[in-house]
């Protein structure tokens, strides 16, 4: 076997370097959306059109109308996002990212953006990546939502009980209005006052509007808000039934709802009130 | 939605289609040739003409019926080319540039298309006026200062010993645009109003529109239903072109009517009625169902016992790094009076029979290759002989190409060309070519600042327009046609403005 001289290897690890700094840096400002590549050097472009104002020039959230807006802009210097389907303290997929951009987020002053083209939004993300380092490390690996249980009384009454036992209240109050007693002291990442969500209001979640979505929220954790993860905390089952029960608390017309409201007004007696001395039913 | 009306010598509206500004060196090129030609001694008779008041109205008018009735278009229009918004009110209430809706404002861009069609709303749970600072007012104002010039072929002065000759008559000078006020929004989640009144120096106020929309009935993006006086859903909307100039704020095709032709109609003009509108959640499929009275948005009631109708359907594609591409049809149809009850002699409002029919149909799309957007359309046009004043039915085809390439979000440089051909007079006597016309159009817009509170506009404009035998649509110079039918008008608008909105 020859000997390999070492300026050779030198030279080759030097390469191999190049060429995983070349891949990371491309990965970085770069989007896959399907079959469709976004580019952030044409992004920038869109960026300064659709979301300069409120983002700010230099992705810190920080754009002239910021001020005016509560809640804040994010902030894509710090890569911190609420909606993703990967674990809590990992970097969203480009597929989340992108869905964020064209959903939206309801009560907020981030428009759904659905009405651009698949390709805008798809450069729109390559560009939001190039604000923070931390995509060099790459995104998360999306978790799995199992198939969802069916959505009975029993499992509704079983995610009143999971509420209860999550000190879910705490946040967002008995009757999921958002004044529970910890509401008032919240804080995100960067001490803004922030509320929990009000299941009473709005026609959806911030981060979608099927039950899928809901399981995802409590499963990843909204990175950035008080509102963690519950992966460690929460089988499954116990999952759909929570979400399940949360359905009850929006004024929409769901199966949960219609299960709840037709047991409800013959029952209400047996339940016991959720909140800090009570729980189940 | 400025008026930029058109005003006759003698009558007298000036139109003004346009404005000029300085605009940096440009303007130091463009004015001093303008001054040239305005101390011409065209220039000189022309204003000594309008000084004095010279020609009486009776005269005027003989003049005008000997000549075949073709000033029709300009003596019994408002030929407006009104121009409407950018609306910074909306911008102020959601925290979004100028440029997150439109391509170039006033120029809607597909997210500003969709906007437009929820009815001014969001659709992010915060679009009725309950979540709005109590201190904000949906209103904003746009008007247009600047500098232009007016230069028009083949005018009929008077020559001094009772006859006329045909003189080039130019104009040029500092002028304003009338101002548009406004006021668009919601009045509740799924109710939205619009009200615009328009004030011009020495026309009074005018209301250009007013109406209220009920959206999303039943809960269906398909069912919005609009009442009042409106644009039509034009898919190449002049409300919100990206030209001033007086030959070139208005499309042609949208006002031109044969000479002798009495149809009351431009489908540029805000008309008084009901619009049913649906669209898909991204707004790529729309269609519209309207049904107007036949006033021409005059406020009123119907001369006659008809009313007016107009469809338009467009679909938008997704096409890639292209951008988003749209493609629509549309037709409008009407009926007018040719016979009325007499008081006196004179026609009494509402009692006009023997409806005569005319209609519009078309095509139109709205393309992108990346920075270049395209908009072509073509447009065949009838009006029924009766109407038409002659023997048989006026058939006349017109068709546009307008490009607009977007250099940033703050620079667009625009060219339009527009020709219209009759293809049947309605008295097989006048020349096949009478009432043809070749439009051209160059200009840019600049917007050195754009941002969420206010927007403003540099612009430069030229535009020629060719139109035989007759007037130019905008009415410039002394709106009265040649002497002979066949002789090629030709008219051409400079400007220099500064178009502001906040």
């Amino acid at each position: 076997m020859s000997r390999i001289p070492l300026r050779a290897c030198a030279a080759g690890f030097a390469l191999l370097l190049s060429a995983a700094g070349l891949l990371a840096a491309q990965a970085q400002t770069m989007s896959r959306i399907g079959n469709v590549n976004g580019r952030a050097d044409a992004g920038k472009q869109e960026y300064r059109r659709y979301c300069v104002g409120c983002h700010g020039s230099a992705g810190d959230g920080l754009g002239e109308n910021a001020q005016w807006i509560d809640p804040k802009p994010r902030d894509f210097t710090t890569a911190l996002f609420k909606c993703r389907s990967t674990p809590t303290g990992t970097l969203p997929t480009d597929d989340d990212l992108y869905r964020s951009v064209s959903r939206g987020f309801v009560t907020t002053n981030m428009p759904s953006w659905e009405p651009l083209t698949r390709q805008t939004r798809a450069n729109l993300v390559a560009y939001i990546k190039t604000f923070s380092s931390r995509w060099s490390q790459g995104a998360g690996t999306a978790i799995s939502i199992p198939a969802e249980t069916p959505a009975t009384l029993e499992s509704i009454l079983r995610g009143r009980e999971v509420f209860q036992k999550m000190e879910c209240w705490k946040c967002h109050g008995p009757a999921g209005h958002g004044d529970g007693p910890s509401a008032s002291t919240l804080t995100d990442s960067k001490d803004n006052p922030i509320r929990p969500y009000n299941f009473a209001t709005g026609s959806r979640f911030k981060c979608g509007e099927t039950n899928q979505d809901v399981y995802r929220i409590f499963m990843t954790g909204l990175d950035g808000t008080p509102m963690p993860s519950f992966a460690d905390l929460l089988q499954p089952n116990d999952a759909w039934d929570l979400v399940h029960f949360l359905r009850t608390l929006q004024p929409l017309p769901t199966p949960e709802a219609a299960i709840w409201q037709a047991w409800l007004p013959a029952h209400a007696s047996e339940l016991k009130p959720l909140g800090p001395n009570q729980g189940g039913h | 939605m400025i008026d930029w009306s058109v005003k006759r010598r003698g009558g007298c509206r000036w139109v003004w289609s346009s404005v000029l500004v300085f605009c940096g060196a440009l303007s130091v090129g463009l004015v001093s040739p303008a001054a040239a030609i305005a101390a011409s001694g065209g220039y000189a008779n022309m204003t000594a003409a309008g000084r004095s008041g010279n020609r009486d109205h009776a005269k005027w008018e003989a003049y005008v019926r000997a000549a075949g009735g073709v000033l029709h278009a300009t003596a019994r229009f408002t030929l407006a080319a009104h121009k409407a918004a950018g609306i910074p009110a909306f911008a102020r209430k959601y925290n979004l540039a100028c440029s997150a809706c439109h391509t170039g404002w006033p120029e809607l861009n597909g997210f500003g298309q969709r906007f437009k069609d929820r009815g001014y709303q969001l659709g992010n749970d915060r679009d009725s006026p309950i979540w709005v600072n109590p201190s904000y007012i949906p209103l904003a104002i746009r008007t247009t200062p600047g500098w232009r010039l007016e230069r028009t072929t083949h005018q009929p002065v008077d020559d001094g010993v009772g006859g006329t000759v045909e003189k080039t008559i130019t104009q040029s000078g500092f002028d304003i645009s009338g101002a548009d006020i406004l006021m668009l929004g919601t009045l509740y989640k799924n109710i939205t109003f619009g009200f615009v009144p328009t004030v011009a120096d020495g026309e009074g106020v005018g209301i250009e529109a007013a109406f209220v929309r009920f959206d999303n009935l039943l809960k269906s993006r398909w069912a919005n239903l609009k009442i009042g006086k409106f644009e039509m859903d034009n898919m190449l909307s002049e409300k919100r072109g990206m030209m001033l100039s007086s030959n070139g704020a208005f499309y042609q095709s949208y006002h031109f009517v044969p000479v002798g032709d009495a149809t009351t109609f431009g489908l540029g003009d805000n008309q008084i009625g009901a619009e049913w509108l649906g669209h898909s959640d991204n707004s790529y499929t729309r269609f519209s169902v309207a049904v107007l009275g036949g006033t021409d948005g005059t406020p009123g009631l119907l001369e006659g016992k008809s009313y007016d109708g107009m469809i338009t359907a467009s679909q938008a594609f997704d096409g890639g790094s292209l951008g988003l591409e749209r493609i629509g049809v549309f037709g409008y149809t009407g009926r007018r009076p040719t016979v009325f009850e007499t008081s006196g002699g004179a026609p009494i409002p509402g009692t006009g029979t023997s409806n005569k029919s005319f209609y519009r149909i078309g095509t139109v799309g709205d393309l992108f290759l990346g920075k270049l957007e395209i908009l072509p359309f073509f447009m065949h046009a009838s009006d029924r002989k009766d109407l038409a004043g002659g023997t048989r039915d006026a058939t006349w085809n017109s068709g546009i190409l307008e490009l607009h390439y977007y250099v940033s979000p703050q620079l667009v440089f625009t060219q339009r060309s527009e020709i219209i051909r009759m293809s049947n007079q309605s008295d097989p006597a006048t020349p096949k070519t009478l009432g043809n016309i070749d439009a051209l159009t160059f200009g840019y817009r600049l917007y050195p600042i754009m941002f969420s509170r206010a927007g403003l506009a540099m612009v430069g404009e030229l535009s020629f327009t060719k139109t035989i035998g007759t007037v130019p649509l905008s009415g410039v110079g002394v709106g009265i046609p040649p002497a002979s039918n066949r002789t090629a008008v030709r008219s051409t608008s400079l400007l220099l403005a500064l178009d502001f909105a906040f």
